[in-house]
């Protein structure tokens, strides 16, 4: 038994594929994104080492600032987004009839492509024949906004599509998690006299704590690293009023040919999905275990 | 007793008499079917002007239906431009990455669970924090190295990042399963004289078929609608994929509303489809595939 489930040949057989890929698609070009931080790079000629230039020139280059600052934003709009969610997925979750099929429902918009969700919201908000301005002009609003050409209405108007996208996805994370709640410590509390508030509150949520952190993570870091609609929305624009750090990355890299600033844009961008991760993880962390008394 | 008790005081207002729970619940509901509707109704108003012509799309009301619907904007996108190409290579890409990756992930945690080694919590934990890593990290590396190795614009080039960043996410939702595996299986074998190879592919693998069900669906839509690899390493319209390919397409067509809304409507429906068929699993699948992180 030892011997044959300790067959070397075997585990090298079925292990090493997955991790030379691991190691060749994710690991050696991150730490190549960091090296290629340190030169000047077109992506094509020779590289020259510059040293921590391009890095230097990160910390002040005020469009990158912004469109860290747009980042940041998507991500507390959608950090807060998650109480609603939370919300519906408590109300979905206390025996409403057809609640299996509302939050499949909510999830659909989650699993088309983002393409085909930033051409849909590209009509939505288009000037004249969109379905938002028609209703406006309809209701007898003369002059309705050009959401995607005025830099004051962009990112609010980039922000409602990504919820639109993800709400199904995380009510559906919250309900499974307050199904796996035991029944009967909430009939426990319902018999002695709790409210439905009580219970949501201090039972519900300090049991779903786990499940929160582990939302808070994925919403916050997801938006950080965002970057699919807002290309094909708005391309970071109108003047940078929509970029964001992957789209600017992107831009630098893809676009402006220069690869040894957009390798240090996005060797940026990891560290600070890390770092938001990390700082995430300690903060969630750092309660004790709730005692139930 | 106890579900029932539960049933008819779903909100723990029963003790707030039954008038209360009758409009609370009306507006529950309410807030439930609004949610509901504002996550269908754009996709609704796609489907209806996809049968529309221009006219129709800029002088009647959005929602209403077209005087008699032509469906042969379908039949000129399908035939005009190359979707049928890219929904084939969509096809192709997504079948071989979704097999390898479930394959080989298979592989490795069957190898991390089951087997005993030196260093397979060492290689467990490079696989999770693959998890952390946002492909943009690793986009302009890649990019130069499939340059290098002649990779760009081929279907490889995308079915290696595929795989390699599917596989810490699949083998989060394999872990549980296979550490639930009753260890006598694998004595009963052993005893039998069957060498691991036999077990894994007889008896281990055929009793995970439900859970590589469910990996694969979560698989597939991932594929099915990615973006930025296609978009950055494939550059001729013969190896586009779906997402990329309708972005170019529409390009060309800005103006008549009747052929997007039918391409996107092509794009979108082979997902909705297997939504339709296996939605339990896909719920399922996602709420696995999140939470345990």
């Amino acid at each position: 038994m030892e011997k044959v489930m300790s067959n070397k040949l075997v585990i090298a057989l079925y292990v090493l594929p997955s991790l030379l890929l691991l190691l060749a698609v994710i690991y050696v070009p991150i730490v190549l994104t960091g090296y290629y931080g340190l030169n000047q790079w077109n992506g094509i000629g020779p590289m020259t080492f510059v040293g921590l230039d391009n890095y230097q020139h990160l910390f002040t280059d005020t469009a990158f600032w912004q469109s860290a600052w747009h980042s940041l934003l998507l991500a507390l709009f959608s950090g807060v987004s998650l109480i609603g969610y939370l919300v519906i997925a408590m109300i979905l979750s206390g025996n409403i009839k057809g609640a299996n099929l509302l939050r499949k429902i909510y999830l659909i918009p989650m699993l088309l492509s983002s393409v085909a969700i930033a051409q849909l919201w590209l009509k939505m908000y288009h000037p004249t024949n969109g379905v938002l301005n028609s209703l406006l002009a309809s209701l007898g609003v003369h002059n309705p906004p050009e959401w995607l050409a005025n830099p004051s209405l962009v990112l609010p108007a980039l922000f409602i599509p990504i919820i639109w996208q993800y709400a199904g996805f995380y009510i559906l994370i919250y309900y499974a998690g307050l199904k796996n709640i035991p029944e009967t410590l909430v009939e426990a509390a319902r018999i002695d006299g709790a409210s439905a508030w009580q219970i949501a509150t201090r039972i519900k949520l300090p049991l779903l704590r786990e499940v929160i952190n582990v939302t808070i993570i994925l919403s916050i870091v997801g938006s950080l690293k965002y970057f699919d609609l807002i290309y094909v929305m708005t391309d970071g624009g109108p003047n940078g009023a929509s970029e964001v750090m992957a789209s600017y990355m992107y831009h630098q890299a893809f676009r402006s040919f220069d690869f040894g600033y957009g390798s240090a844009t996005a060797f940026a961008l990891l560290l600070i999905c890390l770092v938001a991760t990390w700082l995430i993880r300690k903060a969630t962390a750092s309660g004790d275990t709730i005692q139930y008394s | 007793m106890k579900t029932q008790a539960a049933a008819s005081y779903p909100l723990g207002v029963s003790t707030r008499g039954k008038m209360l729970t009758r409009v609370g619940y009306a507006a529950l509901y309410t807030l439930l079917i609004i949610l509901a509707v504002t996550q269908l109704l754009p996709l609704l108003w796609l489907m209806l002007f996809s049968l529309k012509n221009n006219q129709e799309v800029f002088n009647l009301p959005p929602f209403a239906l077209p005087s008699q619907p032509h469906w042969e904007n379908y039949m000129n996108v399908w035939t005009s431009g190359n979707i049928g190409r890219y929904f084939f290579n969509s096809v192709l890409v997504t079948v071989i990455s979704v097999v390898l990756t479930v394959l080989l992930a298979s592989f490795v945690t069957f190898a991390i669970t089951r087997m005993r080694w030196k260093g397979s919590q060492l290689v467990l934990g490079l696989f999770m924090v693959g998890l952390m890593i946002p492909v943009h990290s690793t986009l302009i590396p890649l990019f130069s190295m499939f340059l290098k190795l002649h990779l760009t614009d081929t279907p490889l080039s995308i079915i290696l990042s595929y795989v390699a960043f599917n596989l810490p996410t699949t083998m989060m939702i394999l872990l549980g399963f296979y550490y639930a595996l009753p260890r006598e299986v694998e004595e009963a074998s052993v005893m039998d004289g069957c060498s691991v190879n036999r077990m894994f592919f007889r008896i281990v693998l055929p009793m995970t078929t439900p859970v590589m069900a469910t990996t694969s669906i979560i698989n597939m839509i991932y594929n099915w609608n990615e973006f930025i690899f296609v978009n950055t390493f494939i550059s001729s319209d013969e190896n586009k994929t779906l997402t990329v390919g309708v972005q170019n397409f529409i390009g060309q067509y800005t103006t008549d509303w009747g052929a997007i809304g039918a391409t996107l409507m092509i794009s979108i429906l082979p997902i909705l489809l297997v939504f339709l068929i296996m939605s339990d699993r896909i719920v399922e699948g996602i709420a696995a595939g999140s939470v345990k992180g």
